[in-house]
C-alpha cells in the first residue's frame, strides 16, 4: 500500500571499502587482470626506486667517490649530497654571495604577494592585492640593484630564482594582456580586430624557440633607437607575448560562453562597456576558462626551460651544466629527479589551486 | 521645449514617442512605420505572432537594437547613435527578459545592487538597503542571498523585475516575462507586475496574458509582420478586434 513502506537497509552490501573495492578493482574479468598487472608492475617498480632514492641514499659527501664510498656497492643508492653540494648554484645562479639575502627577501616578498591574490578571505585584502601589483617593481629593484643598492648584472641571475622570475613575470603579465587581446579580437572596431587577430596567429605560428632567438639577436633592432634591453628582460617581454597570445585564445573561449542575454542585461542596467566587462562578462568567462587559463601557466612555466638555448642558465640549465663537473660525473639520474620534482611541486600547486577555485566560485548554475 | 515644459504644456507628461520608426536587419525590414506615443503611467501590452517584431521594437526603446529611420524619443532624449544620450535612456528605462538573465556569478541582492553602485555612484550599504526593499516588494526578501541558480524560474524572474526597479526607472519595458515560466509560477510573477501597475509605473509589456491585458493595460497593440495593425483599450481589441488579422490571432490564442 502507498506511503506505508518503512525504509529498509540496500539489499547487497553497496557501501563501505570492501564494496568499493569490488565495485571499481574487480567489477568483471578485465577489470581483475588490468588490477592484477598494475600491482604487479607498481610492485615491481616502486620499492626499488625507495631502496634507491631514500634506503641506500648518501646525503652528505664531497664528491662522487666520496659518496660511493659510503654504500655497499657503487650507484647502489642516490647520491643526493650532488645536489645538497650545488643547492646554492640551482637556487641563486651566479648571484654573488654577499648579495644572497636580496634573493631570499624576494623570496619572502614573493609569497606575500601571492597570499592577496590566491586568498580571497584575506582580511584587509584590498591593501594586499596593492602591495601584489607594486611588488614586481620593488624585487625588481631589489634584484638588480641601483638607487643606492649595488647593481648586479642580469646575466647573473640563474636557476631556481630565474626560473621564478621567467614564470612569475609571464603568468601575471600575460593573463591581462590575454584580456585586453580576447576582447580586442571580440571588439566592433575592425582595425583593432584585425590587429589583435594578427598578433595572435602571428605568435602561435610561430615556435617558442624561434622568438626566443629572435629575442636573443634581432629584438634590440626593432625597438625604437636607443632602447637597449638587456637580455633577460628581451626574453621575459618574449615569453610573456607568447603566453599572452595563447590566454587571449583560451579567454575568447570562456568570452564566446556568456550568453546575449548577459550583454543585454548589462547593457539595459546602464553599465558601460568596461563595467559590463569588470563585473559581468568577464568574472563569469574566466571562471570557465580556469582549467585553460592554468593550463597555459603550467605550459608557459615549463617551456622557461627552454631559455637554455639562448645560454640563460635557469634550473635546468644549470642542472645540465653541472653534469659536466668531473667529480661528479654520472649522477644524471639524482639531478634531472630533483629538477623534475621542482618543476612537479610547483605545477601541482597551481593546478590543485585551479581545482579548489573552481569549486569555490561554483554557484550552481 | 524641454521635456518638463511640455509636461505642463500638455497637463500629462509623454514618456516615449515613436513617430514613422523603421528598422532593417540586413535586408529584412522588420518594423515599419511604427508610431507610437506612451503617456505617463500608461499600461501597454503588446501581442502578436511570433516573429512579428514584438521584441524588436521594446528593444529600440532602449537601443538594444538600432532603428534606421524615424525618431525615438524617451522622456525627453532623442535616442541617436549619441552614446551620451543612449546611456541617459538606460538609466531610466529597466528590461525584464523573457529568460530573466540574471547574473549567475552574483546573488540576488548583488544582482540588484551592481547597476546601483557602479552606474548611480550609491554607496555600497545604501544600495542593499534599498535593494532589500524591492525584494520584499516582490515578496523574495529570504532569497537575497541564494544564487540565480538555487532559485525557481518564478523566483528568478522577480529576483530580475527587482533588480530592474532598484535603478529607480521611469518606464518598464517587459519582454513575455512569463512566457519561459511553468504555469504554477506565472501568477507570482503577474501579481508583482500588477503591484507595479498600480504604484503607477510606465508599462509596456510584451505579453499574450489576457487576464494582465484586461487588469491593467490601458491600450493593447496587436503587431503583425513588422506594423501595428490595431490598437485598442483590452475590453474592445478583445471582444471587438477590428482586424482580420487580429481577429485570426486572437482566434488562436483564445
Ligand atoms: N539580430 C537579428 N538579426 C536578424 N534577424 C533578427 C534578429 N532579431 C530578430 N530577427 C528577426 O526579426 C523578426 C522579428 O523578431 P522579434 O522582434 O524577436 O519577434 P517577436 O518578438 O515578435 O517574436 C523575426 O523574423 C526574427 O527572426
Ligand atoms: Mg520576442
Amino acid at each position: 500500500m502507498p506511503g506505508t513502506h518503512p525504509d529498509m537497509p540496500p539489499p547487497v552490501k553497496t557501501t563501505g571499502p570492501v564494496a568499493w573495492v569490488r565495485q571499481n578493482l574487480f567489477s568483471s574479468p578485465l577489470n581483475t587482470v588490468l588490477t592484477l598487472l598494475s600491482i604487479w608492475f607498481l610492485w615491481s617498480i616502486i620499492p626499488p626506486f625507495l631502496d634507491w632514492a631514500f634506503v641506500n641514499s648518501i646525503w652528505t659527501a664531497g664528491n662522487r667517490q666520496e659518496c660511493w664510498d659510503q654504500m655497499a656497492s657503487p650507484a647502489l643508492g642516490a647520491c643526493w649530497a650532488f645536489i645538497e653540494n650545488r643547492f646554492s648554484l640551482f637556487t641563486y645562479g651566479f648571484y654573488p654571495g654577499h648579495l644572497h639575502w636580496r634573493v631570499n627577501v624576494s623570496f619572502i616578498l614573493l609569497v606575500f604577494a601571492l597570499i592577496p591574490l590566491l586568498y580571497e578571505k584575506l582580511p584587509y585584502r584590498k591593501y594586499g592585492l596593492i602591495y601584489s601589483a607594486v611588488f614586481p617593481f620593488i624585487t625588481g629593484w631589489l634584484l638588480v640593484g641601483g638607487y643606492g643598492l649595488e647593481s648586479v648584472d642580469t646575466d647573473k641571475f640563474g636557476g631556481i630564482m630565474l626560473t621564478l622570475i621567467l614564470g612569475v613575470t609571464g603568468i601575471s603579465f600575460s593573463l591581462p594582456i590575454g584580456i585586453m587581446l580576447a576582447l580586442g579580437r571580440q571588439s566592433n572596431m575592425p582595425v583593432l580586430r584585425i590587429l589583435c587577430v594578427l598578433f595572435i596567429e602571428f605568435i602561435r605560428g610561430v615556435p617558442l624557440i624561434t622568438l626566443l632567438f629572435v629575442a636573443s639577436t634581432m629584438l634590440n633592432y626593432f625597438l625604437p633607437p636607443g632602447t637597449v634591453f638587456d637580455l633577460l628582460t628581451r626574453v621575459l617581454i618574449i615569453v610573456t607575448l607568447f603566453a599572452s597570445a595563447y590566454m587571449a585564445e583560451v579567454i575568447r573561449g570562456g568570452l564566446q560562453a556568456i550568453t546575449k542575454g548577459q550583454h543585454e542585461a548589462g547593457d539595459s542596467l546602464g553599465l558601460t562597456y568596461w563595467q559590463a566587462n569588470r563585473l559581468i562578462i568577464l568574472p563569469q568567462a574566466l571562471k570557465i576558462s580556469i582549467p585553460g587559463i592554468v593550463n597555459t601557466f603550467i605550459g608557459l612555466y615549463k617551456d622557461t626551460t627552454l631559455v637554455l638555448i639562448i645560454g640563460m642558465l635557469d634550473l635546468l640549465g644549470l642542472g645540465d651544466a653541472s653534469l659536466a663537473d668531473a667529480q661528479w660525473a654520472g649522477l644524471a639520474n639524482e639531478i634531472y629527479i630533483f629538477v623534475a620534482l621542482f618543476f612537479f611541486l610547483t605545477c601541482f600547486g597551481m593546478s590543485r589551486y585551479s581545482i579548489y577555485l573552481e569549486k569555490k566560485l561554483h554557484t550552481g548554475h | 521645449m524641454s521635456s518638463a515644459e511640455r509636461t505642463k504644456a500638455n497637463g500629462s507628461e509623454i514618456m516615449i514617442t515613436i513617430e514613422s520608426m523603421h528598422k532593417w536587419f540586413g535586408d529584412f525590414h522588420v518594423l515599419k512605420d511604427i508610431n507610437l506615443e506612451v503617456k505617463r503611467g500608461a499600461k501597454i501590452v503588446i501581442c502578436g505572432p511570433s516573429g512579428s517584431g514584438k521584441s524588436t521594437l521594446i528593444r529600440c526603446i532602449n537601443r538594444l537594437e538600432e532603428h534606421q529611420q524615424g525618431s525615438i524619443v524617451v522622456d525627453g532624449t532623442e535616442l541617436t547613435s549619441d552614446l551620451k544620450n543612449i546611456e541617459i535612456v538606460r538609466s531610466e528605462v529597466g528590461m525584464v527578459f523573457q529568460h530573466f538573465n540574471l547574473f549567475p556569478h552574483l546573488t540576488a541582492l548583488e544582482n540588484c545592487t551592481v547597476a546601483p553602485i557602479w552606474v548611480r555612484k550609491t554607496p555600497k550599504a545604501e544600495a542593499e538597503e534599498s535593494a532589500m526593499e524591492y525584494l520584499e516588494r516582490v515578496k523574495i526578501p529570504e532569497q537575497a542571498h541564494k544564487y540565480p541558480g538555487q532559485l525557481s524560474g518564478g523566483q528568478q524572474q522577480r529576483v530580475a523585475i527587482a533588480r530592474s526597479l532598484c535603478m529607480n526607472p521611469r518606464i518598464m519595458l517587459f519582454d513575455e516575462p512569463t512566457s519561459a515560466l511553468d504555469p504554477e509560477m506565472i501568477k507570482e510573477v503577474l501579481d508583482v507586475m500588477i503591484e507595479l501597475a498600480e504604484s503607477g509605473m510606465t508599462m509596456l509589456v510584451v505579453s499574450h496574458e489576457m487576464g494582465f491585458a484586461t487588469a491593467v493595460a490601458d491600450s493593447v497593440i496587436f503587431m503583425d509582420e513588422g506594423e501595428i495593425i490595431e490598437s485598442n483599450d483590452p475590453h474592445n481589441f478583445f471582444n471587438n478586434p477590428q482586424h482580420e488579422r487580429t481577429k485570426l490571432f486572437l482566434s488562436q490564442i483564445l
